[in-house]
């Protein structure tokens, strides 16, 4: 039970907002994270853009990523936030601990695999280098 | 008899169409028949080795979405199980974001 999980929280603000108010929200957010014992290990605006399709009749909004170590508590905190704010037109909170694990996982299968074979089509690492010809020469030898 | 002719002449008429269903089958009967159909399955992301498959990733994740919108099934895009469950789930992410629709109409 490794008490620190990894957070992204991806959240829309209203077109309406200018920069300065998307700075200020972003802090408020931050204070909000470091207050309840969290670390805010980045936090990045990716501009405004063009929403796939309409929330709350509006065609674009400023994206903002965010992304925090903690313990759960204080997404609890900054959810309840922004689904306050009317500013916020959507927010989209995605565990990353697990899945960055995991890909540890995976790569460390990789390294066992290679050092098992050092024949083997280790290089590339698919499945099959040159596609047509091996599945060919597989047949015939076959 | 008559009958096993007209089978015959079916699965002979299947095979110049291109016909999909019984791969298993078709595999053996000769060089070149029936394998047109049959792509090579290359999975993109195992080639390239991606851990993980980032939902803000557009330039990625809309290879994978055509225009209707809807996620490319993995028969086309030939995609590992483990990645297209990755990839999957990426775009749903995307799209609850509204970086990538969810119809378009």
């Amino acid at each position: 039970m490794a008490g620190q999980r990894q957070y992204e929280v991806l959240f829309i603000v209203d077109p309406a907002a200018d920069e300065d108010e998307v700075t200020k929200i972003t802090d408020n957010f931050k204070q909000v994270i470091t207050d309840q014992g969290g670390t805010v290990t980045k936090a990045e605006s990716m501009g405004r853009r063009q929403l796939a399709y309409e929330i709350l009749r509006k065609k674009e909004g400023t994206f903002v990523d965010l992304e925090l170590e903690g313990s759960g508590k204080e997404i609890a905190e900054l959810e309840r936030r922004m689904r306050v704010n009317d500013r916020i037109l959507r927010y989209l909170t995605v565990r990353m601990d697990e899945d960055r694990r995991r890909a540890e996982k995976f790569k460390n299968n990789r390294a066992r695999k290679a050092a098992k074979r050092p024949f083997g089509s280790g290089q590339t690492g698919g499945r099959r280098a040159t596609p047509d010809f091996a599945a060919s020469e597989e047949a015939s030898e076959a | 008899m008559s009958a096993n002719y007209e089978e015959r002449n079916r699965n002979y008429e299947d095979r110049q169409r291109g016909y999909e269903g019984d791969e298993e089958g078709d595999r053996g009967r000769g060089p070149g028949r029936g394998r047109r159909m049959h792509r090579r399955r290359i999975c993109r992301f195992c080639i390239e080795k991606v851990d993980i498959i980032d939902f803000k990733d557009l330039r990625l994740l809309s290879n994978f979405v055509p225009e209707r919108g809807k996620i490319l099934p993995r028969r086309i895009s030939g995609n590992c199980a483990i990645h297209q469950r990755m990839l999957a789930e990426a775009i749903k992410r995307a799209r609850n974001i509204a970086l990538l629709p969810y119809t378009t109409d």
